[in-house]
């Protein structure tokens, strides 16, 4: 290193443990939002120049000289060498999706100092770890998947267990994500009008891309956004239309039927007519929107108006119940460290990537984007008015369903609202009521329409920019539960074809509407579960969401400890190890708390039997107003803890497996991956 | 124009086109001009529907949560 970088990431470091002080230490007055991005922007540049490089140097050892599959296996089709910085966008795009949109949101009701503080360690440590070592993994084995890479390293039955677990976490993450939709646009004819409109615009978007003027993207999508724009402008008309507005204020429960028949119907649809033009559009407005914000902080450089930690870390907040310790660990999943990229960093970008070299800048760098995308959600989330926030992100249960029993509610909590101010704000962003409408995407959707009307159009733009930041939210969650819904069915065929060996072929008919439709089904139940649930079902979901997905990251940075300890590399091993202990350790903590706590509000068992006990004895328990809704109750709760018991199964097992595999390579003298080797002659 | 900015909004335009999984059609074609000289390339329409179905249609269609 030269003097002159010395000095410049000295003053660099100096800059970021200033920010980090203020952030730490400043109460009283409002810190200012800058303050937050500078520590992150510079934790961020840190880590990546020094621990990735680290990383890439002495536990990797990287080898730039070393063919990728993109050189080996070159076919100009999937296997293509891409110039890093496009590889970049590629990566990123497939890794940024709602997840670090919303979990910050939630934990921002611990005030913003927790999130702050995990997701920057999080993403340092342990997410950028292991999208960067899977990367490696993969790419140093023909860019194989995630199941596949366990099962050369870990045995058969490791790699079936870890499939599993993919295909619960995959549930899940379709259920949570629809019951996001669900509470953003339940009562909401503006909202709902706008992504219902989405629909026919991407099929003359398909019809366009196929038969008009076939792959001609960049036309389509810009006459695509005309049409979003178009949509969101008239949507405001449709609200107040005194037919069409009735016409889409939809319950709950109607949209989420409405979800599911979506869900089932999309997923068999020719990806073309669709999926395919609706992705373009969702990618491209979640860059564009993700730059905005970006810049609209910057420009508009808010104070923080969330206090630095509020009363709620000792676990009594109304948004998700649990303490800080594990449960703040798997609310802000991605965005810190997201299981679900190892299925990303081992899918399309190892085939692409052109140069070992490139690895550090896909990989880490990639996801210290990401973690810089939950930053500015927990950003948002913080610069409201807590007393909106609460009120936004409280279930009905606590809040009543007016304006002055939530006002009321919300005051009682700490946080002084009026039931005017609440009026005010729902008149603000052209909607009837913002009270309890959970999930996260609603209360980001307010903050980035304060952000952006600011820059642009001012007050009167506001319910514009509310509408569009819910329009970029939904589409892209639609394109991941329709695109999700295929992945599913694949993983399901794959799995029951371990049984039944003709199930697994992909292209017969059969087999793929069965396993579509168990697939719809199984998500379909949890977001009909999350619908009814009175206190609003993010409670539920999110934090199984959250283990699952911390689950998975556990299971990859095991895998990654295995490949370290085979390529005789244990030395270092604990750059994998480190990360994938406390994981382990915030899942099983989280797990065996949501089953066996006794306290009702965080344990499911607990839950279970204090309605079951009211049951016996004859007693309806509120939110069950009969006894059928006080047995779906119960049913539900068994089902939850039935789900958690095989998540710990899934990260218990794949932890044991792991000893076992690092233990049997110690036994061995010399390296016993199983990696292409160096000079294998490009295959043609 | 400068040949740095056109260099630069072409860039801008792949990496677009790199994030809906649609890589490169003059890499290909140069591929199969290199590789399989004897073999008729797919013309740019076909490619489109091979790229499309092949991020969409296949198995791990993968984008994250």
């Amino acid at each position: 290193m030269t003097l002159r970088e010395k000095i410049g990431w000295g003053a660099m470091s100096l800059l970021g443990a200033c920010a980090l002080a203020v952030v730490a230490f400043q109460r009283g007055e409002h810190v200012n939002a800058l303050w937050i991005v500078a520590a992150s922007v510079s934790v961020n540049l840190i880590a990546y120049r020094f621990y990735a490089r680290y990383i890439a140097r002495n536990v990797m050892q990287l080898d730039a000289t070393r063919p990728t599959p993109a050189i080996r296996r070159a076919d100009g089709l999937d296997y293509v060498a891409t110039d890093r910085n496009v590889l970049f966008g590629h990566h990123f795009a497939a890794i940024a999706g709602a997840g670090p949109l919303v979990g910050p949101v939630l934990a921002a009701q611990m005030g913003y100092l927790p999130g702050t503080l995990w997701i920057l360690a999080g993403v340092v440590l342990a997410g950028a770890v292991q999208d960067f070592m899977i990367l490696f993994i993969s790419m140093r084995r023909d860019g194989r998947s995630l199941g596949e890479l366990i099962r050369m390293e870990m045995g058969a039955v490791a790699g079936t267990i870890a499939l599993i677990g993919a295909f619960a976490i995959m549930v899940i993450i379709l259920a949570v994500l629809a019951l996001i939709v669900v509470r953003a646009l339940a009562g909401s004819p503006w909202g709902l009008f706008t992504v219902a409109a989405t629909i026919p615009l991407a099929f003359a978007m398909g019809i366009y891309t196929r038969w008009i003027r076939p792959g001609r993207i960049g036309e389509v999508s810009i006459l695509g956004v005309i049409g979003l724009l178009l949509a969101i402008v008239y949507g405001g008309q449709v609200a107040e239309s005194a037919f069409w507005g009735p016409v889409f204020t939809l319950t709950p429960v109607q949209l989420c039927i409405l979800m599911v028949g979506y869900g089932a119907v999309a997923s068999v649809l020719p990806v073309w007519l669709l999926l395919a033009p609706r992705d373009y559009l969702s990618t491209f407005l979640k860059i564009g929107a993700i730059v905005a914000l970006a810049i609209g902080i910057a420009v508009v450089a808010p104070p923080l108006r969330m206090p630095a930690l509020t009363k709620f870390i000792d676990g009594s907040g109304p948004v998700w119940s649990g303490g800080l310790f594990p449960f703040l660990f798997i609310t802000i999943a991605c965005g810190a460290v997201s299981g679900f990229h190892a299925l990303i960093a081992s899918g399309t970008t190892p085939k692409l990537i052109a140069s070992e070299g490139d690895a550090p800048f896909i990989g880490y760098g990639a996801m210290l984007m990401e973690s810089f995308v939950a930053i500015m959600a927990l950003v948002g989330a913080t610069i409201l008015d807590p007393g909106i926030y609460f009120a936004m992100n409280s279930p009905a249960a606590v809040l009543g369903t007016d304006a002055a029993s939530a006002a009321a509610a919300v005051t009682n909590m700490g946080f002084a609202i009026t039931p005017e101010a609440l009026a005010q704000a729902a008149r603000d962003v052209g909607e009837t009521t913002i009270i309890s409408r959970t999930g996260g995407a609603p209360t980001l959707a307010v903050a980035m329409a304060e952000i952006f009307s600011n820059l642009i159009g001012g007050q009167a733009m506001e319910a514009f920019w509310y509408h569009f930041a819910i329009l970029f939210e939904a589409l892209f969650i639609l394109t991941a539960v329709d695109a999700g819904t295929r992945a599913g069915r694949f993983m399901l065929q794959d799995l029951i074809g371990l049984v039944v060996p003709s199930f697994r072929n992909a292209s017969a008919i059969g087999p793929g509407i069965v396993a579509t439709a168990l697939c719809v089904t199984a998500w379909g139940f949890f977001l009909y579960q999350g619908v009814t649930d009175p206190l609003g079902g993010v409670n539920t979901l999110w934090p199984l969401f959250g283990i699952s997905n911390q689950m998975l990251a556990a299971v990859a940075l095991i895998l990654a400890t295995v490949v370290l300890f085979r390529m005789k590399r244990q030395r270092y091993a604990w750059v994998t190890i480190l990360p994938a202990a406390w994981l382990c350790l915030c899942t099983i903590t989280a797990g065996l708390l949501k089953l066996f706590s006794s306290d009702p509000k965080v344990g499911f068992l607990a839950h279970a039997s204090k309605f079951a006990d009211a049951a016996a004895r004859g007693e309806i328990l509120a939110p069950a107003k009969t006894m059928a809704e006080m047995q779906r109750i119960i049913f539900n709760d068994r089902i939850d803890a039935a789900l958690i018991a095989l998540f710990l199964g899934v990260v218990v097992s794949i932890l044991a497996f792991g000893i076992r595999s690092c233990r049997a390579a110690l036994k061995v003298d010399r390296p016993t991956v199983t990696e292409v080797p160096p000079m294998l002659v490009p295959a043609e | 124009m400068t040949p740095r900015i056109r260099h630069l909004l072409a860039r801008a335009r792949e990496t677009a086109l790199m994030m809906v999984g649609q890589p490169s059609y003059a890499a290909y074609l140069q591929h199969m001009a290199e590789h399989h000289p004897g073999h008729a390339a797919m013309d740019p329409a076909a490619f489109f529907r091979d790229r499309e179905q092949a991020r969409y249609g296949g198995k791990g269609g993968g984008r994250c949560c």
